[in-house]
């Protein structure tokens, strides 16, 4: 996106000890409000505790926070990928289609991965190679994507996949641990090291914040979004395995609007819009209240659409809070 | 000379709608007769409406994600008072749709002013505020044609000078809308504001203020899209226009808005909706399936950023040939 602060950018007023830093970083207050929600919740019902009532309610995030992890890195690196969502639905009628020709389920993941890839090629090289803004390449690929997959299947649906595929998105790796949480556990760590341990998650974070000075410091700009979208992609290709493997199903609007949920979840993980900042613990905090307050939500009977409104209003206040503070104490200080 | 024709986007948009009319033409020549050209424009006239909105935000370098929402919660409301008080003048009934559709954009104005929010945040969260917003208000339930009274459903439809209002209503808006751009120090302050944000403050002019003053436009546009299309549809419910707002931001970037704010022109904002409007109504008769619609309006969107991009590139001082590149 463009910018939009005339501001330069946060610049801490004082040095500050580990200990105090971290109680007034943004992941403590995402802790606190997941923390409210939980409380919340087990008040509301009494079944909300039911370990295996947890366990059902993580689906309402495992598939959205995979590809919220790689959307994180594209975000802080100061781009954006609007056709995740298509990507999936992509996805999901070339496994449909396979399972109609026969194919079994390792070919099916081959086929799922492998579209997810192609797809965040196809949007890298437009954005790297020819230099394009990645709001608009993939508003125009979240149209052309979700268009074949329209283009296949009409208004029909796919289904038959075979025993072994429901794995995916129904099987439990370990007691009440389903395969989708445990994939998610898993990412997160790798995510967390990729973005904050290695030399490539400094390079996000340097081409976020200016990605000229990027350049002349010898980072590979345009390699490092080439990667990132190919991330988003094979995320998307696995959110789509998921996703279709737990529905049995592929229908062309499949994961219809998600694009937005997760762009929501990344910001609401803490991650700059602007790019050059953000965590990936935030973005699974972030990510577990999104999903715990669909949920309990549900368990309260209100209706998704509800629902939506306490996310706009959450997304909008917990950004909105940290400048108001900062403006009171500022005011106070004078 | 071909040169400067490829430079000018409104021309090279007109010579693409020319190719496409002539392409389907070739395949189905009552296309193009003028009582069919006409039904394709009254039929895209909303989506030139907003997408006038849309090109004042997309200007000033922000977006306003939730002008489809806002159209849904505006064209409910005013069918619900339609509803309960059927005796109300239309008139009014408008108006109050576009107050409200203004309030909205001012939400979305003010969150982006005063709190300085990124303005795809802001719209991001609205958007699903104002769609939760009319679910709240209508308890999921429709609005169906014969709640509504027969002047309400008539007025989009009524004839005047051989045209329905509804194609004559986008002409007096674009005409409205180019005469701010052209005429008014807003119009000029929205090119300001989006050319270099910095440089504008130095002339002068309030950037948030401008910003504030382009969410109002699309607000107001929007409530006005929004009597219209519950009007013509004669139908309102919760999902109404569900992601229609990617189609209008798609026939600003068609237009040649350039998305990074400062450039475009209300030519090119009616022209790019216009592209789309006869791409969705030549599809059917051309007997290419309507799911594929989707999928060429993708592959538009993609050429036409493509196209558009190279007339975009900031020209600077070029230290490094590759720093251009990326």
């Amino acid at each position: 996106m463009a910018e939009t602060h005339l501001t330069p950018r946060n610049i801490p007023d004082r040095l500050e000890g580990r200990g105090a830093r971290l109680l007034k970083s943004w992941e403590s207050l995402l802790f606190v409000v997941a923390c409210l929600i939980f409380l919340g919740n087990s008040l509301a019902s009494p079944y909300f505790l039911d370990p295996w009532n947890l366990s059902d309610a993580t689906f309402n995030f495992t598939e959205k926070a995979m590809i919220a992890f790689a959307m994180a890195l594209v975000i802080i690196s100061g781009e954006i990928d609007l056709s995740v969502a298509s990507i999936i639905a992509l996805a999901s009628t070339a496994m449909g289609y396979a399972v109609q020709l026969g194919f079994d389920t390792p070919a099916l993941v081959v086929i799922g991965l492998s579209v997810g890839l192609i797809c965040g090629a196809i949007n890298g090289l437009l954005i790297t190679g020819l230099g394009l803004p990645s709001i608009v390449v993939t508003i125009g690929t979240m149209s052309l994507f979700r268009g074949l997959s329209f283009i296949i299947l009409g208004d029909q649906a796919f289904t038959g996949y075979p025993d072994s595929f429901s794995w995916f998105g129904q099987g439990y790796v370990w007691w009440v641990f389903s395969f989708e949480f445990t994939l998610f556990v898993a990412l997160a760590v790798a995510y967390g090291v990729v973005l904050h341990k290695t030399n490539f998650g400094r390079s996000v974070y340097a081409i976020g914040n200016n990605q000229t000075a990027a350049l002349f410091s010898g980072i590979r700009v345009a390699r490092i979004k080439f990667i990132l979208f190919l991330l988003t992609g094979l995320m998307a290709g696995l959110a789509s395995i998921c996703l279709t493997s737990r529905l049995g199903s592929t229908r062309p609007s499949i994961a219809l609007g998600w694009e937005l949920e997760v762009v929501t979840m990344v910001v609401l993980g803490g991650v700059n819009i602007l790019g050059g900042s953000g965590t990936v613990p935030g973005v699974v905090l972030a990510a577990v209240i999104m999903g715990m307050v669909t949920f309990g939500f549900g368990l309260l009977n209100v209706p998704g659409i509800v629902m939506s409104i306490f996310i706009g209003l959450l997304l909008i206040s917990v950004i909105a809070l940290p400048i108001l503070w900062r403006r009171a104490r500022r005011r106070l200080a004078h | 000379m071909m040169a400067k024709f490829l430079r000018n986007r409104e021309l090279l948009l007109v010579g693409a709608i020319a190719v496409l009319l002539a392409l389907i033409t070739w395949r189905f020549p009552p296309f193009v007769a003028p009582a069919n050209l006409a039904r394709v424009y009254n039929d895209t006239s909303i989506l030139i409406i907003l997408a006038l909105g849309q090109m004042a935000v997309i200007l000033t370098r922000c977006i306003d994600l939730s002008m489809a929402a806002n159209l849904a919660l505006s064209g409910m409301v005013a069918a619900m008072l339609n509803a309960a008080f059927p005796g109300l003048p239309i008139p009014l009934v408008i108006l109050a749709a576009m107050a409200l559709g203004t309030l909205l954009g001012m939400i979305n104005g003010a969150l982006v002013w005063k709190l300085d929010i990124p303005p795809i945040v802001v719209t991001l969260g609205t958007l699903t505020i104002y769609r939760g917003l009319i679910f709240l208000l209508s308890g999921g339930k429709w609005i169906n044609a014969h709640q509504m009274s027969d002047a309400f459903k008539a007025l989009p439809r009524a004839e005047l000078i051989g045209f329905p209002v509804l194609s004559w209503l986008s002409l007096v808006m674009i005409g409205l809308v180019f005469l701010l751009m052209s005429r008014t120090a807003l119009g000029r302050a929205f090119y300001a504001v989006g050319g270099n944000p910095h440089a504008a403050v130095y002339t002068g002019i309030d950037v948030g203020r401008t910003r504030f003053s382009a969410y109002c436009l699309s607000g107001a546009l929007a409530g006005l899209s929004g009597y219209l299309w519950v009007s013509r549809y004669a139908v309102a419910y919760v999902d109404i226009a569900a992601g229609f707002e990617l189609d209008i931001i798609a026939a600003c970037v068609i237009g040649g808005i350039s998305i990074a704010g400062g450039i475009g022109t209300v030519a090119g904002a009616v022209l790019g909706a216009l592209f789309l409007g006869v791409i969705k109504n030549a599809l059917p008769v051309i007997n290419i399936s309507p799911f594929a619609q989707l999928a060429i309006s993708g592959m538009v969107i993609i050429i036409a950023v493509a196209v558009n991009a190279r007339a975009e590139r900031r020209k600077g001082r070029v230290i490094l040939r590759k720093a251009e590149a990326v």
